[in-house]
């Protein structure tokens, strides 16, 4: 017998799947600053949305504070915007509870690292089937201009005039420490790389993170310039795809050796190294994943961008799935008379 | 020696030892069988915080009180009949609340130097004289166990262990009650452990055939069965109560059940026992901490399941700001928790009624949410379908009080019928056409339920102010107004939909006592001895705390002197004082133990007699 809820939500879907990205967007104005990367997400989160195949409903889109915690207001879907760093854990208990549903988490640097640091590492060893969706701007743009766990040491901002002290997270390396299975990086600049992050993310099944530099025009522009400007870009990043080996340059004339464990640049003008010297990727390493994501901060080498982990592990929501079916299976469903009753009841006639 | 049959009205009963004694264990199998056989129970585990604290040491006493009587037995009892000791230091922190004449059943191993030094006794108090005032009873459990188990092959270790069934034993016989129900429980539990389970019902055996066999036992004492309503029992803590109010609740709902948590003494079972319900459909998280705790509930219930958080005072505090967003989006969800003192890690163990203000105030903003409080064991449950019931009716979260003394304390509870329980079915919105978020039931202005998989209703919602009706990001100065006063409304309106105080004892009362929460079962035994007594005297019992019941201030009225005795410094009574600009007198006990019966009746006299005095 279905219960009111299996009822509510499993009534057949009326009308077409082939959607439009227009179909996502709601009508209310997008209130982010005018040249914000925020942009840069949402767009290519509403081109992807059609390829999904999933009806509208069976999206919901969670959010923390800051100003990525907009996000579900901007997403034609259920969308549900919570407390600051909670977003994870919302949608936690959603997806448990509800693993018909197709869940998102907007969420920034601020909010995902400082606050909510908690929620996000436990989230990515539990596994749930969440896509999580990080923007980093390296700064509290919501609260006008303070530090973030993610701006670099000596980073001058309204509370750290003098240069943040502190060492900044390495969020991609902190995800695969914390056991994701899914971890990504993109940058506002490369809408159509990230619509294509995002498509991997929601095809992932388990904790999938994206990070996505993101400038902020008003506190902290031009953050990622030293490597994501147009000029210097090929230059400065790396594209990591599976298989392929970690050639990069304007000339496609540099390429990543691993020299042991140590990540260095080689030239493959100068005779000394060919394209079979250089590594290649494999999103199913974790003990890469590792040695990709700490070159994110390294500046002998060139900033990693892509997925760097993939890896298929039963998700938590799956696991809660199969206790309860196998328990059921094995002993019966529960009766609920019996329950109550427990195993030394008695009678008073 | 011819025994002698003694009936009894009541008797309290307490087994005090080290943390490792399994005192917890004989007092549960003693309330159970018990209970099982006829006469009432309230019982009331009282332990230290550390789990296995250093043997025989003041501070490491562990104890199990049992009190059983013939008529309704509201309390575990205020002072002792029977003090089972298997050491000195027990001894030494219960002798206190041993009446005079009461019997001492003391475990003579437990009194040897150096648990006599660790209980800092200077001499043995079992030879110097100083219990003679008492029925004392020294008894070799030890060589008594190791030689009814001689030759069994059992490893000294299991044998040394087994002691406790032999005290168990013992009192089985002095009180006349079946060994039956212990002996099927050891059959079950140790099924797959041939060695504990002969040494344990030897040992149990032994105990009862000693008591019958020896002279220092004189009398057994027996009792008129209770007279209980018709139907099934089975004796239960409150944590368990609650549990299974969770799972009845959800199933009354018909919508499927989420616990979000993380495990805080003395809250932790209610965790544990649903962990357990999976093949009930029922789905927990065990999260990270206290907020994803609540969090994580407030996912699921957003996502459509009857969801719910249990905690303790220090957790609830960080539950507070998450309560806030509940509050705002209106949304069903259950907060249990399970009082114990404060403020701080404070008396992890121990039960108090400190988080009144908490629960009532406790948030930032206007939050105004049904704060409601259980006032027995078996109430926990009644208390759970309650809360479970407000919320999905109400659209908000719910905080039910229960604490440490009623949680793990137990007593008989009928066990109800599905059909004898509310139907707590929600309604989700199934017209889309007519469907925006913060559209209200004009009559409870609960707001319509749309949750994610439901076509045609897609829609936000948040922590930030939403316009009335459609849910829009309102910041405007009007709107926000008309929300507050909204959800104040709502929260407002339940007075009418919950019962009316009954005023117990003499209505042309001199003195009106009003209680919450677990100090029912105290003031409940102090009224009615007073009443017998002759003296006018009234009490209401509170369970709905915000709102109150509607009559309240009627009765508040009526009354010159009132009398309000909490496990806090005056809460309630200042909440009352300050809404019905009343002075009322206060009964303040902080002491991480609950009220005894005799702190009341003492209390009455006192403002009775002051009075007289003045008058």
């Amino acid at each position: 017998m279905k219960n009111l809820l299996d009822e509510a939500i499993s009534r057949p879907h009326i009308g077409t799947l082939e959607y439009q990205p227009k179909d996502f967007k709601p009508d209310v104005d997008v209130r982010w600053c005018a040249g914000c990367g925020g942009f840069s997400i949402l767009s290519p989160v509403q081109r992807m949305m059609p390829d999904l195949g999933i009806p509208k409903e069976k999206i919901a889109f969670i959010s923390g504070i800051g100003c990525s915690g907009r996000f579900p207001y901007y997403m034609d879907v259920y969308g549900f915007h919570g407390i600051h760093g909670r977003a994870i854990a919302i949608a936690s208990g959603l997806k448990i509870s509800r693993p018909d549903l197709s869940v998102w988490v907007a969420t920034g640097d601020g909010d995902n690292m400082s606050i909510g640091g908690n929620h996000f590492i436990h989230g990515c060893r539990r596994n749930v089937d969440l896509n999580v969706i990080m923007f980093n701007n390296e700064v509290y743009s919501l609260t006008k201009g303070q530090y973030s766990p993610t701006s670099h040491k000596g980073q001058i901002t309204k509370s750290s005039p003098l240069g943040a002290l502190d060492e900044p997270f390495n969020p991609a390396a902190l995800a695969l420490g914390s056991g994701a299975t899914f971890v990504a990086r993109g940058f506002d600049k490369d809408r159509a790389h990230l619509q294509h992050l995002f498509k991997r993310a929601a095809e992932h099944k388990g904790f999938a993170f994206v990070e996505v530099y993101v400038n902020c025009n008003i506190f902290n522009d031009g953050a990622f310039d030293s490597f994501a400007k147009k000029d210097v870009r090929e230059d400065k990043t790396v594209m990591l795809e599976h298989g392929k080996p970690l050639i990069f340059g304007k000339e496609k004339d540099k390429g990543v050796k691993l020299d042991g464990f140590k990540p260095t640049v080689v030239s493959l003008t100068d005779g000394s190294h060919s394209v079979a010297d250089l590594l290649v990727h494999d999103e199913k390493d974790s003990t890469l994943a590792f040695i990709l994501g700490n070159m994110t901060y390294n500046p002998e080498v060139p900033r990693p961008l892509g997925i760097f982990q993939s890896l298929e592990r039963p998700s938590y929501d799956d696991s809660v799935q199969f206790q309860i079916d196998h328990e059921i299976e094995t002993k019966g469903a529960g009766s609920i008379s019996e329950l109550l009753k427990g195993k030394e009841s008695w009678e008073v006639k | 020696m011819e025994k002698e049959i003694v009936y009894l009205d009541e008797i309290t009963v307490r087994f005090a030892g080290d943390s490792g004694d399994g005192m917890q264990l004989a007092g549960k199998q003693f309330s159970n069988a018990s209970a099982s056989s006829g006469v009432d129970v309230n019982t009331f585990p009282d332990f230290p915080s550390e789990i296995r604290a250093p043997e025989g040491t003041l501070y490491g006493v562990s104890a199990f009180q049992i009190k059983l009587g013939s008529n309704s037995v509201n309390t575990h009892g205020d002072m002792i009949d029977v003090l089972v000791a298997m050491n000195a230091s027990s001894l030494k922190v219960n002798i206190g609340n041993l009446k005079a004449g009461g019997m001492i059943i003391a475990s003579t191993k437990g009194f040897d130097a150096r648990n006599l030094k660790l209980a800092k006794y200077d001499s043995n108090p079992l030879e110097d004289g100083s219990l003679s005032k008492f029925n004392l009873i020294p008894l070799d459990i030890e060589s008594i166990v190791k030689e009814e188990l001689k030759g069994s092959g059992i490893h000294p270790k299991i044998v040394r262990k087994s002691k406790n069934f032999f005290a168990l034993g013992l009192t089985y016989w002095l009180f006349n009650r079946p060994m039956e129900p212990t002996v099927k429980w050891l059959n079950t539990k140790f099924k797959s452990k041939a060695d504990v389970l002969e040494a344990n019902i030897r040992v149990l055996t032994a105990g009862w055939n000693y008591a019958l066999k020896n002279d220092a036992f004189k009398n057994q004492y027996n009792f008129q069965p209770a007279s209980f309503e018709k139907g099934t029992y089975r004796n239960i803590s409150g944590n368990h109560a609650v549990a299974l109010g969770l799972v009845v609740a959800s199933k009354k709902a018909n919508i499927p059940l989420f616990l979000g948590t993380y495990p805080i003494t003395p809250a932790t079972d209610i965790l544990q026992y649903i962990s357990g319900y999976k093949k009930y459909g029922i789905r927990h998280l065990q999260a990270e901490d206290e907020i994803a705790g609540i969090t994580s509930a407030i996912g699921a219930s957003y996502g459509g399941s009857l969801a719910a958080t249990t905690t303790s005072g220090p957790g609830l505090s960080l539950k507070i700001e998450a309560l806030g967003l509940a509050v705002i989006t209106e949304l069903p969800l259950v907060i249990i928790n399970v009082q114990r003192g404060g403020p701080s890690t404070g008396l992890p163990t121990k039960p108090e009624q400190s988080d009144l203000y908490q629960a009532m105030y406790g948030r930032h903003g206007e939050a105004p949410l049904p704060v409601i409080a259980a006032a027995s064991a078996a109430d926990c449950f009644d208390m759970t379908i309650e809360a479970s019931r407000l919320a999905l009716k109400y659209m908000t979260p719910v905080i039910l009080l229960t604490d440490g003394y009623i949680a793990q304390g137990t007593e008989p509870w009928k066990i109800p019928t599905m059909d004898e329980l509310p139907d707590l079915a929600p309604k989700f919105c199934d017209d889309p056409k007519n469907f925006a978020p913060y559209k209200r039931d004009p009559k409870t202005l609960a707001r319509m339920w749309a949750v994610p998989g439901m076509q045609g209703m897609e829609h936000r919602i948040g922590g930030l102010e939403k316009q009335d009706i459609t849910g829009v990001v309102n910041q405007d100065p009007d709107n926000h107004q008309k929300m507050v006063e909204l959800r104040q409304e709502k929260i407002d309106r339940i007075t009418n939909d919950i019962p009316k105080l009954e005023v117990m004892g003499n209505p042309e009362a001199e003195l009106l006592v009003i209680g919450w929460g677990s100090s029912y079962g105290a003031i409940k035994s102090a009224v009615d001895e007073k009443l017998k007594e002759g003296t006018k005297v009234a009490f209401v019992h509170l369970k709905h705390m915000n709102p109150f019941p509607s009559n309240l201030g009627e009765i508040v009225e009526k009354y010159d002197t009132i009398l309000v005795p909490e496990m806090n410094m005056g809460q309630l009574k200042n909440i009352l004082q300050a809404r019905f600009i009343k002075p009322m007198i206060g009964l303040n006990k902080v002491q991480g133990q609950p009220f005894k019966t005799s702190d009341i009746k003492f209390k009455i006299d006192e403002i009775l007699s002051q009075k007289e005095v003045v008058q």
